[in-house]
């Protein structure tokens, strides 16, 4: 007999009053995944996540974690699961090593190992010297960092992960995604949700949800892969003058600013040289090269083809 | 490197500049937070302030704005003094915090009087605000939604517009977009360069690195002390001598997992859907960097590994600057 899924929900739903939170989700979750959750604000991430974690009741459907029902069973599915949620805070009088080490013996975390995993989580998160700060008093960052922490003390066999990188600087995020490519490495479940797509990237494979339903799902590359004709990134000195000129065009189907650079979405078929007669046709010097499609630009992508086809604004 | 740390210390506060700060310091017990900063930020400019967690960006803002009293230093802020003055200033500036500062149990329309209740906006000049930041923020006919049931997009517009209800000369915005979806995140820009098309100095602290380019002006907090200052094409041609290296391969792990490893590369690290190499000091002065590493990594398996050397981004900066700090 096959193992179970590390995750399985079977026509998942959730609704407040009016509105439906989540619709109908019928999603697997293999072994051994690093899965994103990827959707604009309000699409159901956070809802799906926390009835996975048995802390939101599913208004019908079921999800059942290596096998276990979450409505029917909770018992047997929070043991193995390690949840970090948005609106988790840590107890602001306690120093950030007292935390750590009270959340720890909470999920039954031997002693030895809980001084090793501790210091060594603390250095990579760069909170190491300020161990003896209370947490009120960390800055916003570094309250998540801390929050991040506490979750990875114990090794679960799914982590359920909401956002956990919102307001964690660059290099933090990366030494975090680090931390994460090990847990998978070591054979770990991973179910997050972000809006860097730069952090889709990493996953093994995501999902669009968008009104409370899963639109898309694949590898990063098969989201990709739904992105028609070609990506192409124009430099020009003044970057918001040439992304009006290239909106006019014809062919760009989809146009934005992405730092100093504009990205238009090519039509497919269409000559990519017609962009540069475009552009010195309106007289405007820049230039243009083709580039791979990323996240960034399937999620604008997809996030476009949702609410209609419209042009973002 | 061209930016001169000192240049501005010991120099007298600038009263044309939006703000001019000299020897700002923050001391929270022994720990220094903002530890003697000098800047100056011109009017009508979209200033990013970046810097790691725990910084002193934060503090810096509460200090600028009245929030919290500086140990030592001097700030101007639109000409008046901050620490002598501290509510001079407030009528004129707009602040959106990094929490929150809207009311989840009142309405959109209640969240905007409050607001205005604060600054003493006369009602004639509230409605006429109060109809443009509604429009601005797409919440036309929202008025009596409750804030709790904006998602994050829409409640990031609504305190935008709360933070400029008095029209203010100033605005500081403390992390505005953290948690906000991809396209949120452009629509909520367009509006910040509305502002600043409108003459609105901006002061606004991202971790986001895209952001950080569509800001005039940068400065780099690290430790309570700024260490780079400068429009973003100076900040990347200045500040990072190393070259740097975009690899595009099928399995980007395990690539990154190689280079992490690799002889003559520093660092390694995913940028989009590619990876960044930073070149080690041993291999800085070969002519043809892409052959030799995509030559190495074809032998170790990676056979369709493509690089071409490119500009450093602001991330590669952020990333460069903050490992070379002892
Ligand atoms: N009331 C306080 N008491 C003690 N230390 C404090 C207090 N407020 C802030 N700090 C410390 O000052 C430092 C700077 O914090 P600040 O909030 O300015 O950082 P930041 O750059 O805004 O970081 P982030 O990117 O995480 O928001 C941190 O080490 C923080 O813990
Ligand atoms: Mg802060």
């Amino acid at each position: 007999m096959t193992s179970p899924p590390a995750v399985r929900t079977e026509a998942l739903s959730c609704r407040f009053g009016e509105i439906q939170a989540v619709d109908e989700v019928s999603l697997e979750i293999p072994h051994g995944a690093v899965f994103g959750l990827l959707g604009p604000d309000g699409a159901g991430k956070s809802t799906l996540i926390r009835m996975l974690a048995t802390v939101q009741r599913a208004s019908s459907g079921d999800a059942f974690v290596f096998g276990s029902s979450v409505t029917r069973e909770p018992h047997r599915v929070t043991p193995r699961l390690g949840y970090m949620s948005q609106r988790f805070s840590m107890y602001p009088d306690l120093t950030v090593a007292e935390n750590i080490d009270f959340f720890a013996t909470l999920r039954g975390v031997p002693r030895a190992e809980r001084l090793t995993r501790a210091a060594s989580l603390l250095t990579s998160m760069g909170l190491a010297e300020f161990a003896g700060r209370q947490a009120g008093r960390l800055s916003g960052g570094m309250k998540q960092k801390l929050t991040l922490a506490v979750t990875l003390m114990h090794q679960p066999d799914l982590l359920l992960l909401d956002e956990p990188t919102t307001g964690v600087d660059p290099v933090a995020r990366r030494e975090f995604w680090r931390i994460l490519a090990g847990l998978h490495r070591g054979g770990t479940t991973v179910l997050v949700s972000t809006p860097y797509m730069d952090e889709a990237e990493r996953c093994t494979d995501v999902a669009f949800m968008e009104a409370g339903q899963i639109r898309h799902r694949g590898s990063p590359q098969q989201i990709k892969q739904l992105v028609p004709g070609t990506l192409l990134e124009v430099a020009a000195e003044n970057p918001r003058e040439a992304l009006a000129v290239v909106r006019r065009a014809p062919q760009a189907t989809s146009v934005h600013l992405y730092g100093d650079l504009v990205r238009v979405l090519w039509a497919s078929g269409a000559d990519v040289k017609e962009l540069d007669r475009w552009l010195s046709g309106q007289g405007l010097t820049a230039t243009v090269r083709p580039i791979v499609v990323d996240m960034e630009t399937a999620f604008a992508f997809l996030a476009d083809v949702g609410v209609g086809g419209g042009e973002p604004r | 490197m061209s930016w001169d740390p000192e240049a501005l210390r010991g120099t007298p506060v600038n009263p044309d500049a939006a703000i001019s700060v000299r020897g700002l310091t923050k001391r929270f017990g022994d720990f220094s937070a903002v530890d003697g900063i000098d800047v100056d930020v011109p009017r009508g400019q979209v200033f990013g302030f970046l810097g790691p967690n725990g910084s002193g960006k934060t503090t810096t803002i509460r200090m600028l704005t009245g929030t919290i009293a500086p140990q030592a230093g001097q700030a101007l802020v639109l000409g008046e003094d901050v620490i002598r003055h501290p509510e001079r200033a407030k009528r004129r500036i707009g602040y959106m915090s990094q929490k929150f500062a809207l009311f989840e149990d009142l309405t959109v329309d209640e969240n905007l009087r409050f607001y205005a209740g604060v600054y003493d906006l006369p009602p004639e000049r509230f409605a006429a605000q109060r109809r443009y930041v509604l429009e601005m923020a797409d919440l036309i006919g929202r008025e009596n939604e409750l804030t709790a049931n904006l998602s994050v997009g829409w409640r990031q517009r609504l305190a935008l517009g709360a933070a400029t209800i008095h029209d203010p000369e100033l605005l500081f915005l403390d992390e505005p977009t953290g948690g906000v979806d991809p396209v949120a995140r452009r629509q909520f820009w367009d509006l910040l360069y509305d502002l600043a098309s409108r003459g609105v100095t901006l002061f606004v602290t991202t971790h986001y690195m895209d952001e950080a380019t569509h800001c005039n002006r940068l400065a780099f907090i690290y430790r309570g002390r700024l260490i780079a200052e400068g429009s973003p094409q100076q900040i990347r041609r200045d500040f990072i001598s190393q070259r740097i290296l975009e690899v595009s391969v099928g399995d980007p792990d395990a690539a990154l997992q190689w280079l992490e490893q690799a002889e003559g590369v520093a660092e390694a690290y995913l940028s989009g859907a590619s990876l960044h190499a930073v070149i080690g000091s041993g291999a800085q002065g070969r002519d043809e960097l892409a052959p030799w590493l995509t030559g190495r990594m074809r032998e170790a398996g990676f056979a369709d590994v493509r690089a071409v050397e490119v500009d450093p981004t602001i991330e590669d900066v952020f990333v460069n600057l903050v490992s070379r700090q002892p």
